[in-house]
């Protein structure tokens, strides 16, 4: 056991655990509506929606596997840096569009999106369904993060005593959602991000120093990766899957459940414009994080759990007491998203499952009250999840969910677009796209996101869940002109062009001003 | 309306960055290191600043004029 990280890392997680709590005090709102609950009233300004987007989209999860897929086969794991590169031009342009529509409807998820654009119940529960799924094994994910810095501590022990600090860290994670919704991870974020930041300067210029430097870093990694079939330099055989990867991965960040409930609770379309240009910062991170694999290459890290990549480093090299630091902020990094996420989830049970075949007559405190009962749920499934299953299928179902959650793209960006698409085409093409998903990904056994398309005698290498959403367009447009030429009914558009656009900050000004930060 | 146009307009230099870091034979190489880091590398981290700063122009030529 390594008290004095194990002391230092409590300590931290305490104090974080304490803000979460005071969120449900800050900037005060009725916590019994939905809209406060679940989105935080839709009133954080540039830097509170900074540190909440920061914490979805950079995970614990993020932070250790990212490295750890650079620790085992090098340059290709970099694709995580033109994902979070391209990533920012699509938010740019998708993002306040969708966000000045579900302001101008009190919408408050992607489904309640599809239901108001398309007129489509079933549409819409495919995609609120979609979203949970995809949703749920990311959470399971968060703790394996936990884990990973719990085991490295050294907290050993047989069955229950063994599982009981994860246990206590979901329970309060659990119990601050509960009471404070949206609020308690966009404060947590900040404290979070804090010690993040701290860590990778201290590693990035501790860590090189004791190694030599980064040529040599990268002269060890290049002869170690040579040995097992992987580069420092991206070979041309995977550049398809390498570029597609980026790409798909870029698109299915932002269909994400979390993704968009983060965005909604932006004060303005302009807020959210103003963080494309400021959350790149996170992906310079992101991009040092992930030069940690080679730093564990150079430091002679050998391990075959590749979660403990990361956090075996640090702990061999950096002092002990830092590590309580570093490990605090991999275990708060994973809190952040995963109450974010359960909120999204609980916001999509409550307005599109609940609402719509349980309650129509619902009221928001009801739809809130039963979205912090299933929060709770959400997270008890995901606590199960980790400790009955095996982490391998976790890390399966988030290839799955990554792959399903894309499918959901041509209705929702689509649609923000354009009502030419018909809501019965959107199904079909949606469907087609699961389907054939989760057949690419089957095909590989689970293990890869990458198929290899034979297409008209030529090898085509690349992400399933951009082969499956071509597929989805294609049917998407197909029928569309069919169904449309045959004047097939195609419901009431309850939005309307203006909803869409806008210039400058929301006309409608927020309750209250923004004093603090 | 015209407003609006102009902004689409500003979002075609969105195109740069996706062809700069989605086409990797354009940098995927060793050479020129630059502080023991090879091309591939530091070219892509390069590019995060550079789409923070494109993404900042784009907000910025977009401000809304009374």
């Amino acid at each position: 056991m390594k008290w004095q990280a194990f002391v230092v890392f409590v300590v931290l997680f305490v104090v974080v655990a304490g803000m979460g709590f005071y969120a449900a005090r800050w900037r005060r709102g009725d916590l019994a509506l939905l809209d406060e609950w679940g989105l935080g009233g839709r009133r954080f300004g540039t830097i509170v929606t900074w540190f909440l987007l920061g914490g979805d989209l950079y995970t614990a999860y993020t932070f250790i596997a990212v490295p750890a897929l650079v620790y085992g086969v090098g340059a290709f794991g970099f694709f995580a840096v033109p994902y979070t590169i391209v990533v920012f031009p699509i938010m740019y342009v998708v993002m306040p569009r969708l966000w000045r529509v579900c302001k101008a409807h009190s919408l408050v998820t992607p489904a309640d999106f599809i239901r108001a654009r398309f007129d489509s119940r079933s549409m819409a529960t495919a995609v609120a369904i979609t979203g949970i799924l995809a949703t749920m094994p990311y959470i399971a994910l968060q703790l394996v993060g936990i884990q990973a810095v719990l085991t490295v501590l050294g907290i050993k022990g047989t069955g229950v005593v063994k599982d009981l600090p994860l246990f206590i860290a979901f329970a309060v994670l659990a119990a601050y959602t509960y009471t404070s919704g949206l609020r308690a991870p966009a404060l947590t974020a900040f404290a979070k991000d804090v010690l993040v930041y701290l860590t990778i300067i201290v590693a990035v210029i501790v860590i090189p120093a004791k190694l030599g430097g980064f040529g040599h870093i990268f002269a060890v990694a290049s002869t170690h990766l040579a040995a097992v079939k992987g580069s420092i330099i991206l070979s041309p055989k995977l550049y398809g899957a390498f570029s597609t990867l980026a790409l798909g991965s870029a698109f299915a960040l932002l269909l994400y459940p979390h993704v968009i409930t983060g965005t909604l609770s932006a004060k303005s379309a302009r807020t959210i414009e103003r963080n494309t240009a400021i959350l790149p910062i996170y992906s310079i991170a992101l991009a040092l994080i992930a030069l940690l694999g080679y730093m564990a290459i150079a430091a002679g890290i050998s391990t075959k759990t590749t979660s403990l990549v990361v956090p075996l480093l640090l702990m061999k090299l950096l002092p002990q007491w830092f590590v309580g630091v570093a490990f605090a902020a991999v275990a708060i990094g994973a809190l952040v998203p995963a109450a974010i996420m359960s909120i999204a989830a609980s916001n999509l049970f409550s307005r599109n499952i609940y609402r719509e075949f349980v309650r129509p007559d619902a009221t928001t405190q009801q739809e809130a009250k039963v979205a912090k009962i299933v929060s709770l749920l959400v997270k008890l499934g995901a606590l199960l999840v980790v400790l009955l299953v095996p982490v391998q299928y976790s890390i399966y179902l988030q290839t799955l969910g990554g792959i399903w959650i894309l499918q959901t793209g041509p209705g929702i960006i689509g649609g923000l677009w354009t009502r030419w698409f018909h809501k019965r085409a959107l199904l079909v093409g949606w469907l087609v796209g699961m389907v054939w998903g989760t057949q690419m990904a089957a095909a590989v056994h689970f293990k890869s996101s990458i198929y290899t398309l034979h297409l008209f005698g030529r090898v085509i290498p690349g992400y399933a869940a951009v082969f499956a959403v071509v597929a989805n367009l294609v049917v998407v447009v197909v029928l569309s002109a069919i169904l449309n030429a045959m004047k097939v009914s195609n419901g009431t558009d309850k939005t309307s062009p203006a909803d869409y656009l806008g210039n400058g900050e929301s006309s409608s000004a927020p309750p209250i001003a923004e004093a603090t930060f | 309306m015209v407003q609006n146009q102009r902004k689409a307009a500003y979002y075609w230099l969105f195109l740069i960055p996706f062809i700069a870091t989605l086409v990797p034979s354009l940098y995927s190489k060793a050479t020129p290191a630059l502080g023991g880091f090879p091309f591939f590398y530091w070219y892509l981290i390069l590019w995060i600043i550079l789409v923070g700063v494109i993404s900042g122009a784009i907000y910025f030529l977009s401000e809304p004029r009374e």
